[in-house]
Parts: C-alpha cells; sequence; structure tokens
C-alpha cells in the first residue's frame, strides 16, 4: 500500500471511531444524561472528521461537516437549545455523516438530495435564532486565568508547549508562571513524564471560547481551566517565582521570538489549589483512557496462524519425545511441558488481542430502537447489559444482522400496543433489554422482552397451515415456541416493513448456525419471550471430541455433544428402512452411523460395539451418533477447506493433527438435516413424526 | 540435444521454463511458474464424497491442501502412492492444488515454436488436457493445460 493510501485508510478507521463518538454522545444528549463535556466530544468528533476530510480533499464531506460543525457549536455555546427537534436533526445528520464517509471511503456516491435537505434544515435553525449581528462584538479586556497541565499523552502527540503558549500570546498580554510542585527527584523522573504546570495570565478583548480554542487539539490531553479573572483580585508582586514544595524553583521564560515584543510586565500570579476531587477524576479518567495501538487486522490473522502453528507442532514434538521413549520425568518431556504451557498462554494472548467488547454492537441499537417503535407506534425503552463483554472481532462483525433482526422482532411482534399494554396493566412504555454475558467459554446475548409472549395458538395454526405440522398433532409449548424458527414462518398477519417478511428468526437461526452458535427461546403468557443466542467466543479454535469412524479421524464439535453413552441392544430399534432409533429415557431418538452418513462405508456399525453421542444441532434437533471410539478431547485450530478446495457437504472445516496430518470437523447440522431429508424420502409418512420429535 | 529445446540458461521471452515429470509410463510437463514446490507424499485425509481423483487433504505448514492424483484425472493406470511418490504443488487463481505425479524427470527451457500442436485425435484426454507436445531426446512430453487438469466442481468453487 503506498504511504498516501495508509494514511487514508487510517483516516477512516478513526472516522469510524468518531461517528461512533458522535453517535453515542448525541443518545446521551437525548437521554437527558448528558455532561457538559459530551456536548464538547460530539463537537470534537464531527470537528475532526471535517480537518481530517479537508486534508483528503473529501469536498462533499467537509461542507456538510461543516453545516453540522457550525450547528454543534451553537448548542455547545448555548446559543441553540438541544430541543428534541433539534436533536432529532442532529441524529440524522449523524447519519448522513456516516453514508458520506462511507461513500468518500468506497468510492461510491452518498443520497445527494437527502444531504441537500438535511443542510437546508441546519441553514433554518443556524440562521433562525442567530443573532443580527454574527461579526462579534468587541469585548472589552478581560483578563484570563488559565492553569494548564499537560499529561503526558499531549508531548506524546508531539505537541509543544512553547508554540501553545506563543499562539496564546497572540490574544494579547501575558504572563506565564511555572510551577513545578510536582517535578519529582531526578532519579524518579520519568523520561517521557509530564509534571509541569503553566499558571498564564493573559489580558485580551477576547471570549473565553477564544481562549480555549488555542488549547483544542490537546484539550483531551492535559488539565485545562479557564478562569475570568476579578477585577478586585489583589495583584501578585511582580516577579513572582512559584516554589514547589521540594525546593526547586522555576520561572518561565518566553521563547525567543516572542522577545522581541516588550517583555510583559511579571504581573501577580495566583496558586489555584484544585480541589481534591477534580484530581481524583482526573486520574479515572487517566484510566479509562489506556494506551492503545492500531494494528492492521491481517498482521493479527497471521499471527493467530503462527500461534496455532506453534501449538501444532508442539504436539508434534510432544509426539515425537513419547515415540523416542523417553521417560516422563526426564528432563526433555519436563522442558517440554513447559513449552506447552508457554504455548497454550500465548494462544490465549493472541486470541485475546482479537477480543472486543460487544459495545460497538450494542450501541447500534439505540437507533434501530427508535426507528422501529416510530414505524410501529409503540413505546420502547431500551436497556443494555453487559456491553463490556469481550468476544472475537468476527464474532462480532457476524452478530450486528442477527441482533437486529431479533430487536425488531422483539418490537414488531413481541411488544404490544400502549393501548393494549394499559389494557393488560403494564406501563404503556415496553421494555427490550439485550444483555451480554459470558457463560462457560461461551458468550451468551439475551434479547427480551416484557410484551405479550408467544401466541401459542396463533403460531401452531400457521404451521398447520403453512403444512409445517399435522392439523391433530400434539406439541408441547416448547415445541410451539420452536416453531418459529422453522424456514418460511411468520406469524404477522400482514407482511409489514419490519420484521414480517417470512424470513425472521430462520434467517436468524441460520446465520446464528453458520457461528457455530444456537439459539433458543423461552416464552411465558403475558410476560414476555426471551431469545438467548449462545455463541463461541472466537471462530478461529474450537473445542471438540476426537473421534474414530471407519478408520478416520473427525472431530465432533463439543458444543453440539450433550452426553456420550454406550447402547445396549435391547434399546435399538428398528423404525423402517434401516433406519434405527435408540430408547433414551423414555424417548427415542434416531441413530445416525457417522461412518455411512459421511460415505466412509457402506455397512452400518453394530451399535453395540460403538460409541454413542448424544448431539443437539441447531433447532433442537437430536440424534443419536454412532462411531468406533473416542480419542479424547482437544482444542483445535479451525482451517479452512475452502480456500484451497470447496466446501464438503457433512464437513465444517478441517484442522492439523498432533501428528501434523488433516483431520476433519464434523458438519452436525448437516448430518442431522441430511438424515432427516433421507427420512423424509424414505417414509414420507414418517416424516412428520421425525420432524414432530426433533422440534 | 535439440537446439531449441535445452536446460535452462538465459531465458528470453519467446521461451518458458517447464518442468517435466512422469505419470505411470507417460511424461508430462508444465509452467514451471505455476509450480510452488515439490514435496513427498505423505498420507492424505480422505474427504466424505469426493470425486476419485481427489486424493484428500494434506497439511502443508497450516494450509490444507487438496491432493489431485493426476493418473486417476488422466485416466491412466495408476497403483497406490508410496514414499517414492511426488507432490507438485501447484497455483491455480487464489488456490494451491497438490498434484501427485510418479517423479519429477526434467526441468526444460522451451521455444514456443517448438511446441507442437496436439494431434487433433478422439481422445478425451487428449483434447481436454494435452496443449501441445514436446520432442525432448527422443522423448515425447505433453505440455498439459493446469486449468484443466482442475476438478471441474473445484472451478466452480473457486
Amino acid at each position: 500500500m503506498d504511504p498516501m493510501a495508509a494514511i487514508r485508510e487510517t483516516f477512516f478507521q478513526e472516522c469510524e471511531e468518531q461517528l461512533g463518538e458522535l453517535e453515542a454522545g448525541l443518545l446521551l444528549m437525548e437521554n437527558g444524561t448528558a455532561e457538559a463535556e459530551t456536548v464538547n466530544a460530539v463537537f470534537r468528533a464531527v470537528h475532526s472528521i471535517k480537518g481530517g476530510a479537508g486534508i483528503f480533499a473529501l469536498d462533499a464531506l467537509v461542507r456538510f461537516a461543516h453545516v453540522f460543525e457550525t450547528a454543534l457549536d451553537r448548542v455547545r455555546s448555548g446559543q441553540m437549545e438541544a430541543s428534541p427537534p433539534v436533536l432529532n436533526l442532529l441524529l440524522r445528520a449523524a447519519d448522513v455523516l456516516a453514508d458520506l464517509v462511507r461513500a468518500a471511503r468506497e468510492g461510491g456516491v452518498a443520497d445527494a438530495a437527502h444531504v441537500a435537505s438535511l443542510v437546508v434544515e441546519f441553514n433554518q435553525i443556524n440562521s433562525g435564532a442567530k443573532p443580527p449581528a454574527p461579526a462579534p462584538i468587541p469585548t472589552p479586556v478581560q483578563q484570563w486565568e488559565i492553569i494548564f497541565t499537560p499529561r503526558p499523552e499531549l508531548y506524546a502527540k508531539a505537541n509543544e508547549t512553547a508554540l501553545l503558549l506563543r499562539e496564546l500570546q497572540r490574544l494579547g498580554e501575558m504572563r506565564v508562571v511555572l510551577n513545578a510542585s510536582r517535578l519529582p527527584e531526578l532519579a524518579e523522573l520519568e523520561p517521557e513524564g509530564a509534571y509541569l504546570t503553566w499558571c498564564i495570565t493573559l489580558e485580551a478583548d477576547c471570549t473565553a471560547q477564544a481562549v480555549r480554542a488555542v488549547f483544542e487539539f490537546v484539550e483531551d490531553d492535559c488539565e485545562l481551566e479557564i478562569t475570568q479573572a476579578l477585577p478586585a483580585e489583589p495583584a501578585l508582586v511582580p516577579g513572582s517565582i512559584i516554589t514547589g514544595d521540594n525546593g526547586f524553583s522555576f520561572e518561565f521564560f518566553p521563547p525567543v521570538e516572542a522577545e522581541e515584543e516588550p517583555a510583559p510586565e511579571p504581573e501577580p500570579a495566583r496558586v489555584v489549589q484544585k480541589p481534591p476531587t477534580q484530581e481524583v477524576a482526573a486520574a479515572a479518567r487517566e484510566e479509562a483512557r489506556t494506551a492503545t495501538i492500531r494494528v492492521d487486522l491481517d498482521r493479527v490473522d497471521r499471527m493467530i496462524d503462527l500461534v496455532g502453528e506453534l501449538v501444532i507442532n508442539e504436539a508434534m514434538l510432544s509426539q515425537r519425545v513419547l515415540e523416542a521413549g523417553l521417560a516422563r520425568a526426564s528432563g526433555v518431556a519436563m522442558a517440554l511441558e513447559e513449552l506447552e504451557h508457554l504455548t497454550r498462554e500465548i494462544q490465549d494472548s493472541v486470541m485475546a488481542i482479537r477480543a472486543q467488547p460487544v459495545r460497538s454492537v450494542f450501541q447500534r441499537m439505540p437507533r434501530l430502537v427508535r426507528e422501529v417503535a416510530a414505524q410501529t407506534g409503540k413505546q420502547v425503552r431500551l436497556v443494555t447489559e453487559g456491553e463490556g463483554t469481550e468476544v472475537d472481532k468476527t464474532v462480532i462483525e457476524r452478530i450486528a444482522d442477527p441482533l437486529n433482526h431479533m430487536i425488531r422482532n422483539a418490537i414488531d411482534h413481541g411488544l404490544e400496543s400502549p393501548e393494549k399494554r394499559l389494557a393488560a396493566g403494564k406501563p404503556a412504555e415496553g421494555q427490550v433489554k439485550l444483555a451480554a454475558m459470558h457463560r462457560s467459554g461461551r458468550i451468551v446475548l439475551e434479547v427480551s422482552d416484557d410484551g405479550g409472549g408467544i401466541n401459542r395458538a396463533r403460531v401452531k395454526q400457521k404451521a398447520i397451515e403453512n403444512g409445517v405440522i399435522g392439523p391433530d398433532a400434539q406439541l408441547s409449548d416448547d415445541e410451539i415456541d420452536n416453531l418459529i424458527f422453522l424456514p418460511g414462518f411468520s406469524t404477522a398477519s400482514t407482511i409489514s416493513d419490519i420484521s414480517g417478511r417470512g424470513v425472521g428468526m430462520d434467517v436468524v437461526r441460520q446465520s446464528v448456525a453458520a457461528l457455530g452458535g444456537r439459539i433458543s427461546i423461552a416464552s411465558k403468557p403475558g410476560l414476555g419471550s426471551t431469545f438467548t443466542l449462545s455463541l463461541p467466543l472466537t471462530l478461529a479454535v474450537l473445542d471438540g471430541m476426537v473421534v474414530a469412524a471407519c478408520g478416520h479421524i473427525l472431530i465432533i464439535p463439543l458444543g453440539t455433544i450433550v452426553e456420550t453413552l454406550k447402547p445396549k441392544a435391547a434399546d435399538v430399534f428398528p423404525l423402517d428402512n434401516g433406519i434405527n432409533v435408540l430408547r433414551l429415557r423414555g424417548g427415542y431418538v434416531p441413530m445416525v452411523d457417522v461412518a455411512v452418513a459421511l460415505g466412509y462405508s457402506e455397512r452400518r456399525i453394530d451399535p453395540e460395539q460403538s460409541v454413542a453421542l448424544l448431539v443437539e444441532g441447531e433447532g433442537g434437533l437430536r440424534a443419536v451418533l454412532l462411531v468406533d471410539a473416542i480419542h479424547g478431547q482437544r482444542q483445535v485450530v479451525i482451517k479452512s477447506l475452502e480456500a484451497n478446495y470447496r466446501a464438503v457437504p457433512g464437513i465444517a472445516a478441517a484442522t492439523v493433527m498432533g501428528d501434523g496430518r488433516v483431520a476433519l470437523i464434523l458438519d452436525v447440522d448437516a448430518v442431522l438435516r441430511n438424515n432427516r431429508n433421507e427420512t423424509a424420502r424414505a417414509e414420507p409418512a414418517r416424516a412428520e413424526l421425525t420432524l414432530q420429535e426433533a422440534i | 540435444m535439440d537446439e531449441s529445446i535445452s536446460k535452462p540458461v538465459n531465458v528470453t521471452p519467446q521461451q518458458q521454463e517447464l518442468i517435466a515429470f512422469r505419470v505411470g509410463r507417460q511424461e508430462f510437463c508444465i509452467d514451471v511458474m505455476k509450480v510452488r514446490e515439490i514435496r513427498c507424499w505423505a498420507v492424505a485425509t480422505v474427504l466424505p464424497r469426493a470425486p476419485r481423483y481427489v486424493r484428500g487433504v494434506i497439511n502443508l505448514r497450516g494450509a490444507v491442501l487438496p491432493i489431485v492424483d493426476l493418473a486417476a484425472r488422466l485416466g491412466l493406470p495408476g497403483s497406490e502412492p508410496t514414499a517414492r511418490n511426488v507432490i507438485i504443488v501447484v497455483q491455480i487463481a487464489q488456490q494451491q492444488i497438490g498434484l501427485l505425479v510418479d517423479a519429477v524427470s526434467d526441468i526444460l527451457t522451451a521455444d514456443e515454436k517448438s511446441i507442437q500442436p496436439a494431434p487433433d485425435v478422439a481422445s478425451e484426454l487428449v483434447r481436454s488436457f494435452v496443449k501441445g507436445l514436446l520432442p525432448v531426446d527422443g522423448r515425447m512430453i505433453s505440455l498439459i493445460s493446469l486449468d484443466l487438469v482442475l476438478p471441474t466442481e473445484l472451478q466452480e468453487a473457486a
């Protein structure tokens, strides 16, 4: 990549972050939980995008950002109230800004008419309340006290305090006194630390904003206090020197060029003692802003690949050592064990690099909720929990769509209209809760609503209409609830814009299954429904059971295995056409011979000679898989088969085992589906029964 | 030795470097630029429901590499591979594939002109895979097209 393109890419990455902050800030303002700093952060986000866009000559973006920024500046300075209509416009503008950034990044074109209409709206509000004389009213000379304490980051970003002070001097007469009381002994001095505070007295005919503007780009990286000095303030003795309590004393000397101007009379400076609480708050802020670096995802992926190799190599080495007949207690074996620990740790650490909090996905939801609420005429409050829960980046990217669907569904189908809610004795405003948590090595996402719950009679009737179940089928409540995950199932009697396209939950289930996850539903009539998504933390490694089928080594994802058992001949019943079922605690579960299902063998193995694994696939589909033997359990690095070959039916992916050979990872869902289809072909009358059992 | 076909010295634009290998009793060659590496045979993991000529997959430094048995693909009599067999790893578009052959026999530099067109015969094998014929030291080496050696389903998947 040429350097310019790389810088451009960085700019767009930063834009993404700024847009996230913009949105989050605007939502805080809308909720009324915004602090004074929020509006500044929002303003800075737009301002930074505008600045960057200017460098890359992205004119459309600059123009829009400018108008947007102007409005925000007026809100910031209190000239315009952040009323709901204004906030609504600002939120919409944030959307357009995001569109424009995307258009600039991908070389596309944003909806020009939409952009223009927003600009018109902005111009209306910007000009509407604007004072007739936009030129700054000459302000009388005022005295400003500025206390400026840079943090280390300020220096790390190559800012120069002298330049800032020089800039400040342009505004008017100024005296600067350095407070070096925090400067430690030389031995304790952190070379890249920041210990100095400048107390500046500025006499200028400018506003507080003008003073603040000098520090605009370093505001985040310093403590800045700007106060208007009262005229009655007693003057300090000229030439006063601030003395630190450790005995050091410093006086600030203005930069060389500045000396050409008449040196200002040293004036009294006040040492403003900051209240301790503020310091604590600052420290907390500092902590939240931990040092980060931006790394190309490809590099991280490459590292993950290499660590995967390392794990395989380490396993190969262990095996060789065993083969060489070295004792377990020998030095080699012990060193090897340490190597194994280290390797695992490296693997965990590398995986952690890719982990990200789900916040980025959750942040997109409030807007969606508002949109859907507006479309459906329902009142909705979104509650989020566990935004900090971390999960692999690949998973993050792919949970947004299913979550979108589920939230739409929760509002459209789950929540009742305000009138119905009031009639049922509930508050008119419904609640949709989105929660994330870690649970036994997986991430669990829950979308719950306090609506009416699943209308089981309606679902069942619909299922009968669609021919999914027979008219006289006896289904348990759970089974009925799970019907909504079947393809083409939607209970919305009219096709709505929001969710009733007949693709709803089936698509969600599929995309979740593609991620190696599972979805389930719990519903209580009148109280609401909870959808639970359980996903692996990463898509790069998998916990699997190593089994042998007809001499071939296969990996069965541990997440799908419910239990392992040793079938007894007395529990095996032939159903039809060579299909056997196994009696299991009073129920009957179809048996699938893995070697036959994959075409490795024609002849079924004797169930009594085999090991059986009860597995559960998507939609709660259950079956007993028969294999020759279980070789153990291990974490495997997932390798794509498609990269150099193609998708293989019944196989999800491949991995490399300790002996360097490739082993295949069984696609349990595909095997179960396939088995179901074969059963259906073999005996149409039985298909319904199988399906019902499966659900 | 024929003037136009010699061991690689300085390859001019009109010349092509080729790698020759044996499959059964026949000799074939492919463009050397397509070859990534040559390695010895390792037992492949059988893929379910794969075409007969796809031997399975092996681990190539962490990547999963499918192995195409060239003898089976070209419809020649083949035998179970042994440690003496060789895998030629070739790059085709974005994919890497291992070709199972009996042995690598030669590296040649051939003039475009010296490559004779494949005779128009009724053989499906010749029509599908053979791009040209090269006379070398009294032997005949068939220049084969890799794109067609690939199973068609593979190309669709690619």
